[in-house]
């Protein structure tokens, strides 16, 4: 066998992945190519009609003659399929020829990628295309991809301090029962105490030193539901309890010694006693609108300008982080990573990253809220005559003009609710109705900055390092002149904290403070931290892993719910993979020694 | 202050008119009743080596934990350079300049080299974040100087060979500057090469003035190194002797029996 060919087959088996996920993310995008382009649809210049121009026009060959071919078998994954049989066929036929391997471990060394993290994408795109197989295409759709998102996000919160947690070889069983007790704490603020107010003026004069300050109405107490501030002030008090409960947890397990797994054992019986506790086990509901938003409702995401600037940023930060981590390589005299492997890997970001944010912007908002906001608009601008009708403004005229004939004629006689709702009815089945896309939701993206400040926190800062260095050797931390003992405090503080911020998605999600949130996921957040490769035993253990454990998690129930599977046999399943999937990380470490 | 007896077979300096460069006077400490050190006196000049002998439980390891900090004695003074000092943790000992190979090398084996040689004491950059590559940089060159063919600067220590670890452990301690270097067991895990580069190593130190202790239950390891042999049995100290005034067998009799050399004429006669 030429030695060149098991490579060849692997490059031929990656491009059509390529290809294929290419194409995926075509009819992800929603996009009908031949009936656009019939229809005079396909808005010129956009990214989609680049694509289409490029499938349907230029490459009749090749891509284009692969969609095609795709299309009349009427079963898109079989091309994706085609080209992971040719890449394991490569890979294996690679790994079975002792150079090859040690050149493709070379390649991997260089492009310094995490083998544990590059076996979980794998796993993970598995899981996703064989999901997507028996759901006949149900699975990788945007809209199933940006609720995936969502539900990931409250346990991979959880996750990434859980991880800091093992890593340290404590454990905390508690964070489900305090994510519900700070639920509860959050909801009753925002809903019971702080509009009835304590009985403080809102607003205060202070006279220091001569001069007079007002406080500003933020620091009073009372505030009405639907405040500007009522949410921050909520979310704060929950932060600040959970700040609490982590110092106290914390202590019994570094001060006094009890063993972590005790202490939230306790903890878990505590706060979801305590959750019940705060209101007798009443469920407060609703929330204030603008707390809803940090579940991702129908307001809860920055839309599509907002998501590429956020995409945009990130993809600017990771290029300049690798040219400064390079210039510092440089002014040491380090070995280079090659440049050939610095590119690919910018490039494989940049694809990831900006692919994500297309997405999460091919989900659009439902037809009748798009249709309500059309007809709110309208009602500014109009005011009802005495004899039934409506006269508008010139803006409103112009928002008329944009409508269909049938609604046009509908607009000029609101006079009521229920022509109001038939207007809006009519507006959500117009085909020409704007499509407003969601884009990144804001769930997602509190869960972006928790995962970045936590990668930093675990990586660049001293404390980071004292983290793993405990979890390595405690012994030799403490001689080395670390503070085990606070550190570990402080861990538990940080997991009360992520708890809070985690209790505040969920309970928005829900839009319902309610004591039984939160159960069980302790049990999830351990178990996708173990799953992304952080070992029980201390010392090991990534926030990037946890979030992709997570990830991969979520997706198991997400593509169970889809098969409509029951709920205990999800339950067995997802006990059966935590089981493998740590088996075959400790076979994978023993194979490394 | 009353100096007993036990205080004092401390053998005087070469040079008496110079503060030793640590004093440990009377020092005790008990584990639940037992007392693993029983006031025991040493010292140490700069620029010498003093081996301290005793069999595995002789609580040699103990005495020299009190000096580093990880242990806080129940009776005794520590001076240095004549003057008391506290040690409370093995930062207060790091302060004064002390600093302690152990004989488990005390590295975490999950983070690098350099994670391992700056743990505790981390170059940090303007913004307060870890400066990773000035800290290899460090770590690069003062391999470059212990154990030139070392390249596992990206690996986890626990990747390393057994003398590669030890060198990592010893460049720790030197890096900042130690005036007072503690080796428990330097070449119990070594093989024969290595073992020579431990003792080059040492003769090196030696010469830029720092004073260093050997402990080892093998007198074979430290004979040949040291100035001065500090003897203890069961947690007390059967003497101090300069190891050119007696032989091998003589410091073997002493761990032992528990007893000192008769006179240094009859060592001379065995």
């Amino acid at each position: 066998m030429p030695r060149t060919l098991p490579s060849l087959i692997s490059l031929v088996g990656l491009v059509v992945i390529v290809a294929a996920a290419f194409w995926y993310w075509l009819a992800v995008a929603g996009v009908d190519f031949a009936a656009l382009s019939a229809a005079g649809q396909l808005d010129e210049g956009s990214v989609k009609w680049q694509c289409a121009y490029l499938l349907t026009n230029t490459c009749h060959t090749g891509l284009g003659q692969l969609v095609e071919l795709g299309e009349s078998f009427g079963y898109q994954p079989l091309v994706f399929w085609l080209g992971a049989v040719l890449l394991i066929v490569g890979a294996v036929l690679m790994l079975t020829n002792k150079s090859q391997r040690e050149s493709a471990g070379r390649v991997t060394a260089a492009l310094e990628f995490d083998t544990r993290l590059l076996g979980m994408v794998g796993a993970l795109a598995i899981i996703w295309i064989g999901f997507d197989i028996m759901t006949d295409g149900g699975f990788l759709t945007a809209r199933n991809l940006w609720n995936l998102s969502v539900q990931t996000s409250v346990v991979a919160i959880v996750a990434t301090g859980m991880v800091l947690v093992i890593v340290t070889r404590n454990i905390d069983l508690s964070v489900g029962s305090v994510l519900g007790f700070l639920g509860m704490v959050m909801a009753v603020v925002q809903v019971e105490i702080l509009p009835r107010g304590l009985g403080v003026p809102p607003q205060m004069e202070v006279g220091v030193l001569g001069l007079d300050f007002t406080i500003h109405p933020l620091f009073t107490i009372e505030m009405a539901l639907g405040n500007a501030y009522l949410w921050i002030v909520a979310v704060l008090a929950g932060v600040l309890v959970g700040a609490l409960i982590g110092l106290f947890q914390g202590f019994w397990i570094a001060y006094a010694g009890v063993p972590a797994f005790i202490v939230t054992l306790g903890g878990l019986l505590v706060f979801r006693g305590a959750a019940w506790w705060v209101t007798s086990g009443r469920t407060v509901a609703p929330m204030d609108p603008t707390f809803q938003d940090l579940g991702g409702g129908i307001g809860g995401s920055i839309g599509a300008t907002g998501s590429w600037i956020v995409g945009g940023l990130a993809v600017l930060l990771f290029v300049v982080g690798a040219i400064r981590e390079r210039a510092r390589r440089r002014q040491f005299d380090f070995p280079q990573k090659p440049m050939w492997a610095e590119i690919t890997v910018v490039i494989l970001t940049v694809v990831l990253v900006l692919g994500a944010v297309q997405i999460m912007n091919s989900f659009y908002q439902p037809e009748r809220t798009v249709a309500t906001r059309i007809v709110d608009d309208l009602l500014q601008e109009g005011t009802a005559l005495p004899d039934g009708g409506v006269t508008f403004t010139e803006a409103g005229e112009a928002i008329i003009a944009t409508l269909p004939e049938e609604a046009q004629a509908l607009a000029t006689q609101i006079d009521d609710r229920r022509s109001e709702r038939e207007l809006v009815g009519v507006l959500a089945d117009w085909p020409g109705l704007e499509r407003i896309a969601r884009g990144i939701p804001i769930p997602v993206l509190i869960l972006i900055g928790v995962a970045l400040a936590m990668t930093f926190i675990a990586t660049r800062t001293s404390f980071g390092r004292y983290i793993f260095a405990i979890g390595g050797n405690p012994e030799a931390a403490v001689l080395a002149g670390v503070n085990a003992k606070r550190v570990v405090l402080y861990i538990f503080i940080l997991m009360g904290v992520l708890c809070a911020i985690a209790a505040a998605v969920q309970t928005a999600r829900l839009n319902a403070g309610a004591n039984s949130t939160g159960t069980l996921l302790e049990l999830q957040a351990i178990a996708a931290a173990v799953i992304g490769g952080t070992s029980l035993a201390g010392g090991i253990g990534t926030i990037p892993g946890a979030l992709l454990g997570a990830l991969v998690m979520q997706s198991l129930q997400s593509g169970m719910l889809l098969l409509g599977m029951d709920t205990p046999l999800q339950n067995i399943v997802i006990g059966f993979v935590l089981i493998v999937a740590v088996w075959i990380d400790i076979v994978y470490q023993k194979r490394r020694k | 202050m009353t100096e007993t007896a036990a205080a004092q077979p401390t053998v005087p300096p070469e040079s008496p008119s110079q503060p030793a460069l640590v004093e440990m006077r009377d020092m005790s400490i008990a584990f639940g009743g037992v007392k693993a050190v029983d006031e025991v006196s040493v010292n140490l000049f700069p620029g010498e080596v003093v081996g301290v002998l005793g069999h595995n439980g002789a609580g040699k390891s103990t005495l020299i934990k009190m000096l580093s900090g990880a242990y806080r004695p129940s009776a005794g003074r520590i001076l240095i350079n004549g003057e008391t000092v506290e040690i409370h943790n093995p930062r207060d000992a790091k302060k004064y300049g002390i600093e302690t190979i152990y004989q488990t090398l005390a590295l975490a084996d999950n983070i690098d080299a350099a994670a391992n040689l700056f743990l505790g004491r981390e170059k940090k950059t303007l913004f307060g974040t870890l400066d990773d590559a000035f800290m290899e940089h460090e770590t690069r060159k003062v391999m470059g100087r212990l154990n030139p063919n070392f390249k596992k600067f990206k690996d986890p220590v626990k990747a390393l060979s057994g003398g590669q670890r030890q060198s990592v452990a010893i460049a720790r301690a030197i890096y900042f500057n130690a005036k007072i270097l503690i080796m428990d067991e330097p070449t119990a895990a070594l093989g024969p090469q290595e073992t020579k580069q431990v003792a080059d190593l040492i003769l090196q130190l030696k010469k830029e003035g720092i004073g260093i202790f050997l402990i080892s239950h093998d007198l074979h390891d430290v004979f040949d190194l040291s100035d001065r042999v500090s003897v203890m049995k069961n947690g007390k100290l059967v003497g101090t002797v300069r190891t050119q005034d007696v032989s091998k067998d003589d410091v073997l009799g002493m761990i032992i029996l528990g007893k000192e050399p008769e006179a240094p004429d009859a060592s001379m006669l065995n």
